[in-house]
C-alpha cells in the first residue's frame, strides 16, 4: 500500500470493482446462468433464441436444428412455378452467430419434462431450465392408404420445403403439355392455410406460361378455403375458371374431393365416399397433419394431435417450463403461419425473460400476416391483430380481415410487390 | 476511511447497472413495435424491395399515417386493416419509438440520368419541404431519401389521384407532370432513391 498514493488506490479498486461488478452481477443475483433451449431453428425457433439472447445475455440459450440450412416453406410455390430458384429460399444460420446462441445442428427425439432434458439422435443428452419447441408439423402417415414417407420421395408432397420441392418442379418440367397435376388438400388445421390454393394457382401459372393444355385438379378433404372468393377471382381471370377450359379445377370434399388413397403403381389417387381412382401426370399429396412428432412422443399434445398452450406466455398446459410455439401449438384464432410463430416468439421470449427476470410481462400483443401470389400481378393478403382478453386470444374486433373483393388491379399488382417484400423482411429478421 | 470509499464505489456500480434497462426501451413498447418488423424491417427498416421504411418517420407522420389508413382516407393495400387493431394510445407509442430510429439506406438500382433530371426538379419544387434532398421530416411527411422506389412511385401516384395532401404540394406535382410529362415521377423516385446515408 505504501506505494500507491490513495488516488491510485481508488481508481484501481474501483476499475476492479468494475470489472467484478459487471461480470458477476447477475450471476450473484440469479445464483447461475439460465439455460434456455430452443427445439427448431424455423419462423418461431429463431427468434424465440435471437430475441432472448438480444434482450438478455447472461441467459445460455442453445438451439436444436436438424438441418444446417432453412428451406422456408413460404414462397416456395414460387419455386414450383419457376418463379424463383430453390436456392432463394435457402437460409445458412450464420448470420445468428453475432447473438452467440449455441447451436446443435442435432434431431431432437424425446423430452422429459420431469428430469428436464432432451435426448439427441445421437444419444446426448441436453439439460433445460425452460424449453421453447418450435417444432412444426407431422404428417399422420396412416391417413392416406398407400401413402408414406418413403412414397413421398416419388410422389412428394413439398409440405416442408427443401428437395421434395425440387422433386415436384422438376417432375413439372418434365411433364408434357396437356398432362394434368393432382394436388391433394388435407383436412383442415394444417400448416399454412391458403398454401394448397396458392399452390395450385402457381402452378397454372407455370402452365399458361409454358404448357397451356395442361390443368390442375385440386382434390380438396374441405367444403371451403382460405380467401376463398380472392382465389377465386384470380382463378377466374386468369385461369379460365368456371368455364370448360379451366385450367384449375377445385373437387370439395362434398363432390367426392377427399383423398383417400393413392395407387403408387398406376399414379393416382383415391379419391371419395366411392374410392374411384383418379391418374395423373403429376401427383402431389399433403397429407393430413399433426403436431411434431417430438411433441407427440414426449406427451405435449392432448387428442386433437396438438398443443395446448397458455396463451399469455406459450407455456405448455401439460408440462411445467415447456412452451410450444408455431404451427404445433394450439393459439386461438391464429392461423398457422410463419408470421403467427415469428409474433407468438417474441410474445413466448418475453414471458420468459420475465420469469427469469423476475418482473411482470409486458401486454402480449400478436400478429398475423399473410400474402398469397394467384399469379402476375396478382397478390391477396390476409392480416389480423390480436390481444389476450380473460386469457384468450381474440382477434381485435373490426381490424384485420382479406384484400377488399372488389381492390383494384393496381392494388393486386402492389400486393405482390409487399409480398415480396414481407419475405426479405422476415427472412431477414429470422436469420440476421 | 477507504471502506467508506469503496461503499460509495460500490453504491455507485450498482446503481449503474440497476439504471441500465431503465434507460432500454420499455417492454410493452418493443412487444408492440416488435410486430411490425416482420414486415418494415429491423428497427423500422425495411430491405424492400417496396415496403417502405418507417424509421426516422416524425411522430406526427407516423400518427397521421396510421390515422388515415383506418379511416381509408389513406390508400393502403394492408396496412389499414392492421392499423385498425391498435389503439390511438398504442399508435402513439409505435410513433415514438420509430421516430427515435436511424433509417438504413440499403442500395438500390437507380438510373444516374433519371436521378440527376430528378434532382432539378426536386430542387425546384420539392426542397423547400423536402429539406436535405428528402432526408429530413420536419414538414411531417417522412423520410423520401433512400426510401424504396416502388413504394415511392406508388405514393406519388396516388398523391395525383387525390391521397390527401397539403394544397402546395398537390398543385405543384400536377405543374411538374403537366410541365415534364408523366416521366418526371419516375425521375423524382429514381433521385430520392439514390440518396445515400450521411
Amino acid at each position: 500500500m505504501s506505494n500507491l498514493s490513495r488516488r491510485q488506490f481508488v481508481t484501481i479498486a474501483a476499475g476492479s470493482v468494475a470489472a467484478a461488478g459487471m461480470v458477476s452481477f447477475p450471476f450473484i443475483a440469479r445464483g447461475a446462468n439460465q439455460k434456455v433451449v430452443v427445439i427448431g431453428g424455423g419462423s418461431g425457433g429463431a427468434i424465440a433464441a435471437k430475441y432472448i439472447r438480444m434482450a438478455d445475455p447472461t441467459i445460455d440459450v442453445t438451439l436444436i436444428e436438424q438441418n444446417k440450412y432453412y428451406h422456408t416453406c413460404f414462397m416456395s410455390n414460387e419455386v414450383l412455378s419457376g418463379e424463383r430458384t430453390i436456392d432463394s429460399i435457402k437460409f445458412s444460420y450464420k448470420g445468428l452467430n453475432k447473438y452467440a446462441i449455441n447451436f446443435i445442428y442435432s434431431r431432437a427425439m424425446n423430452i422429459d419434462p420431469v428430469a428436464k432434458t432432451i435426448r439427441l439422435a445421437g444419444g446426448e443428452e441436453v439439460a433445460f431450465d425452460k424449453l421453447i419447441v418450435s417444432p412444426g408439423v407431422e404428417f399422420k402417415w396412416d391417413a392416406i392408404d398407400g401413402y408414406n414417407a418413403e412414397v413421398a420421395e416419388k410422389i412428394p408432397h413439398a409440405w416442408k420445403a427443401g428437395s421434395q420441392t425440387v422433386t415436384l418442379r422438376k417432375q413439372l418440367e418434365e411433364m408434357k403439355d396437356g398432362g394434368t397435376v393432382i394436388i391433394s388438400a388435407p383436412p383442415k388445421p394444417f400448416r399454412c392455410p391458403p398454401g394448397p390454393y396458392e399452390r395450385a394457382s402457381q402452378i397454372a401459372n407455370y402452365f399458361k406460361h409454358h404448357k397451356p393444355k395442361s390443368k390442375v385438379l385440386l382434390f380438396d378433404a374441405n367444403q371451403a378455403f382460405s380467401k376463398q372468393g380472392l382465389f377465386t377471382q384470380g382463378w377466374e381471370k386468369m385461369y379460365g375458371y368456371g368455364t370448360d377450359n379451366s385450367m384449375i379445377e377445385w373437387i370439395p370434399s362434398h363432390e367426392e374431393g377427399e383423398v383417400v388413397g393413392v395407387n403408387v403403381k398406376a399414379n393416382a389417387v383415391i379419391a371419395g365416399e366411392f374410392e374411384d381412382e383418379y391418374p395423373a401426370d403429376v401427383l402431389n399429396i399433403i397429407p393430413p397433419q399433426t403436431a411434431a412428432k417430438i411433441v407427440l412422443d414426449s406427451g405435449l399434445t392432448d387428442d386433437s394431435g396438438w398443443c395446448p398452450v397458455n396463451q399469455k406466455t406459450f407455456e405448455s398446459s401439460l408440462h411445467k417450463d415447456i412452451y410450444v410455439i408455431g404451427d404445433a401449438c394450439i393459439a386461438g384464432p391464429m392461423p398457422k403461419s410463419a408470421y403467427s410463430a415469428n409474433t407468438q416468439a417474441k410474445v413466448c421470449a418475453e414471458a420468459i425473460l420475465s420469469e427469469l427476470q423476475g418482473r411482470e410481462m409486458a401486454t402480449p400483443s400478436y400478429v398475423n400476416t399473410c400474402y398469397s401470389v394467384v399469379g402476375d400481378d396478382f397478390g391477396i393478403s390476409v392480416a389480423a391483430i390480436y390481444r389476450l382478453d380473460n386469457g384468450k386470444i381474440i382477434s381485435v374486433p373490426d381490424s384485420g380481415g382479406i384484400s377488399p373483393i372488389d381492390a383494384s388491379a393496381q392494388t393486386r399488382k402492389y400486393e405482390v410487390a409487399y409480398a415480396h417484400s414481407w419475405f426479405s423482411n422476415i427472412t431477414y429478421e429470422m436469420f440476421n | 476511511m477507504f471502506t467508506k470509499i469503496l461503499r460509495y464505489i460500490l453504491f455507485a456500480i450498482t446503481w449503474l447497472i440497476f439504471s441500465l434497462p431503465v434507460m432500454a426501451v420499455d417492454i410493452n413498447t418493443l412487444m408492440l413495435v416488435n410486430t411490425c418488423v416482420g414486415c418494415h424491417g429491423p428497427d423500422g427498416s425495411s430491405l424492400g424491395p417496396a415496403t417502405p421504411s418507417i424509421a426516422g418517420m416524425s411522430k406526427f407522420a407516423f400518427i397521421q399515417a396510421m390515422q388515415e389508413a383506418k379511416t381509408n382516407e389513406r390508400p393502403t393495400t394492408i396496412m389499414g386493416r392492421l392499423a385498425r387493431g391498435y389503439t390511438d394510445t398504442e399508435i402513439e407509442t409505435m410513433a415514438d419509438f420509430f421516430s427515435k430510429q436511424k433509417p438504413v439506406v440499403y442500395p438500390q438500382r437507380v438510373n444516374a440520368e433519371k436521378a440527376k433530371k430528378g434532382a432539378r426538379l426536386h430542387k425546384y419544387y420539392c426542397e423547400s419541404c423536402h429539406r436535405d434532398n428528402g432526408r429530413k421530416d420536419e414538414h411531417n411527411s417522412g423520410i423520401l431519401a433512400g426510401q424504396w422506389m416502388p413504394y415511392l412511385k406508388i405514393s406519388l401516384l396516388e398523391f395525383l389521384s387525390g391521397r390527401p395532401a397539403p394544397t402546395k404540394m398537390n398543385k405543384r406535382l400536377e405543374f411538374i407532370v403537366d410541365s415534364y410529362g408523366k416521366d418526371s415521377i419516375d425521375e423524382l423516385v429514381h433521385f430520392y432513391a439514390s440518396q445515400k446515408e450521411q
